[in-house]
């Protein structure tokens, strides 16, 4: 097996944040719901946020998937959670970037996300990366619309 | 005769992936192409390609020919009575959905049943899902055994007096069960509805006898039977099919048209609005001399070996759990598995490293998937062009996913 390039895919962070999910559950009180899936595999994302004052006080995910789509979840609450609304979309926008191979804004400290960038090498993966991150911008965005 | 010798027919079967020779385990999504048909479609367009049924001149009528031909290579090979009723259609999909608005919108009524199963493909879900919303009638779902094949008790069950159409799929596209159509279709009769049966995985892979199965109607797509994609076929019985309205409308299909008034061509035409599928039937034509020149016969027998053979060999790995009838003669050669601990995706991508081309999500079959109470699976499906070295090779393959995500992590 080319297990070098399987090396790339699955780094040793992306399966300790699949084995050992971090903010996994659902938040109960005033919190943004958004469920999301991907209909060509059966991915399932259900994300509660909580939002303060433009602010993402705390995040929480359930849901079933594979290990970059349940990985990529855990990483993104973890990314999100204190901070402003703004910087949650810009963190979006770059891991949207790195996933399509683009030049991607290096300044903001991605932390465990930038294990994920051997996905793009995997275009059939990269729907599973995104719907985490696509669902927290769709939570903010209605939060910010009410 | 199945052997080596068929594999060198299929040009795309001769490359490597990632480093690895193909081995090519999705047929049930498409099947390849055998260089028969590929030269067919390139002949069709080198020397013949011209509109059917109004050229005066020779290339018209070539083409008409080739066509027509096409079509009763298709009748023969389903066993129907007559070329009026094998209409040529985009796929199964769009076979089904021609039943479900033109047959179904005319004799389903409010308060009507419509019974499916719990096995099917979407394909057969949700043309009946909108027609139900749309009628005001119920859909009903029989309910599978524990080995996900069906029983006829639970068919009768579910089927009664205000019931007008049954469908159901002829070889389920996860399971890959056979299941008893001709016997459903005779319960269906007996309580005056009609049968419409998914023909997609069957067609490829055993004899059909559309008279002999007495169903209604019987759909089934080229693609996964060497044909090309976008080109299908939807059988039904003449007395049917001429009381039936057209659902598109325009060229090819009419006979007189006025300005406020006109009228349809007989059968099979009335259905075919537009310049037809041409390349894709005769693609398809070239596609049932193949297969009739190893013999279905052959091809069934090849997968019962081959889904036994897999069957077999996969179970020796531990965690490993295969869906469906546990007797592969009861199966056609589709294996629907997952492997404990890894996500069916992450068991295809590193299949796919090493060349295997697999399968995994929930193959357009959610409400089997729920019943089946997991949210995604893998599958191998086996065709004519497949062998044991395949089969080894899957199994190879699945034990380093195994080890990779388990000893690794």
């Amino acid at each position: 097996m080319s297990s070098n390039n399987l090396d790339q895919l699955y780094r040793r962070v992306i399966m300790d944040h699949y084995k050992t999910p971090r903010n996994k559950g659902t938040i109960e009180d005033n919190s943004v719901n958004i469920e999301m899936n991907n209909p060509t595999c059966g991915d399932r994302i259900h994300l509660t946020l909580q939002v303060e004052d433009g602010i993402v006080k705390d995040a929480k995910f359930d849901g079933e998937g594979c290990s970059i789509s349940m990985a990529s979840a855990s990483m993104m609450t973890q990314a999100v959670k204190g901070q402003e609304i703004d910087t949650a979309l810009k963190l979006s926008g770059i891991f949207s970037d790195m996933m399509l191979g683009k030049d991607y804004d290096d300044s903001i400290d991605l932390g465990d996300i930038e294990a994920l960038q051997g996905v793009s090498q995997f275009p059939a993966r990269i729907k599973c990366a995104t719907l985490a991150w696509k669902a927290m911008e769709k939570g903010v965005q209605n939060e910010e619309k009410s | 005769m199945i052997n080596q010798e068929i594999k060198s027919y299929f040009p795309i079967l001769n490359q490597e992936i990632n480093g690895h020779p193909l081995v090519y385990l999705d047929s049930a999504a498409t099947s390849q192409k055998p260089v028969q048909v590929i030269e067919a479609l390139s002949n069709y367009y080198e020397l013949d390609n011209s509109n059917v049924h109004r050229g005066v001149h020779t290339l018209g009528n070539r083409a008409t020919e080739k066509y027509e031909g096409a079509r009763e290579k298709v009748r023969k090979f389903i066993n129907a009575n007559s070329t009026e009723e094998t209409i040529f259609l985009r796929g199964t999909t769009t076979a089904i959905n021609l039943v479900a608005q033109s047959y179904g919108r005319a004799n389903v009524d409010e308060g009507d049943e419509i019974v499916i199963t719990y096995m099917e493909h979407h394909s057969n879900i949700i043309p009946w899902q909108q027609l139900a919303k749309e009628r005001g009638a119920i859909l009903k779902y029989v309910e599978l055994e524990k080995d996900g094949t069906i029983s006829l008790e639970q068919v009768r069950a579910a089927v009664t007096e205000r019931t007008k159409i049954v469908s159901m799929v002829y070889v389920s596209n996860v399971l890959g069960t056979m299941n008893p159509v001709k016997e459903v279709a005779q319960i269906a009769h007996e309580n005056g509805a009609v049968m419409v049966v998914d023909g997609a995985q069957a067609a490829p892979h055993l004899k059909i006898d559309v008279q002999q199965l007495d169903c209604d109607f019987f759909a089934f797509s080229g693609h996964k039977m060497c044909g090309p994609t976008g080109i299908g076929v939807l059988y039904g019985k003449k007395e049917l099919l001429n009381n039936m309205e057209p659902v598109e409308f325009g060229g090819e299909m009419i006979d007189f048209v006025g300005l406020y008034d006109s009228t349809w061509k007989e059968l099979p035409w009335k259905f075919e609005g537009g310049t037809p599928i041409i390349a894709g039937a005769v693609g398809l034509g070239a596609a049932i001399d193949f297969l009739n020149e190893i013999g279905l016969n052959e091809i069934e027998k090849h997968e019962h070996q081959m889904a036994a053979y897999a069957m077999e060999k996969m179970s020796s790995i531990e965690g490993l759990e295969i869906y469906g009838p546990a007797d592969p003669q009861q199966r056609a050669g589709i294996v629907t598995f997952n492997l404990n601990d890894v996500h069916p995706h992450d068991v295809a991508t590193v299949l796919d490293m090493s060349g295997i081309a697999v399968r995994a999500g929930h193959h357009c079959a959610q409400p089997l998937m729920k019943w089946l109470e997991v949210t995604a699976t893998a599958r191998a499906s086996f065709y004519l062009y497949n062998g044991e070295s395949d089969v080894d090779r899957l199994v190879e393959g699945l034990r380093s996913a195994k080890e990779y995500f388990n000893d690794v992590f």
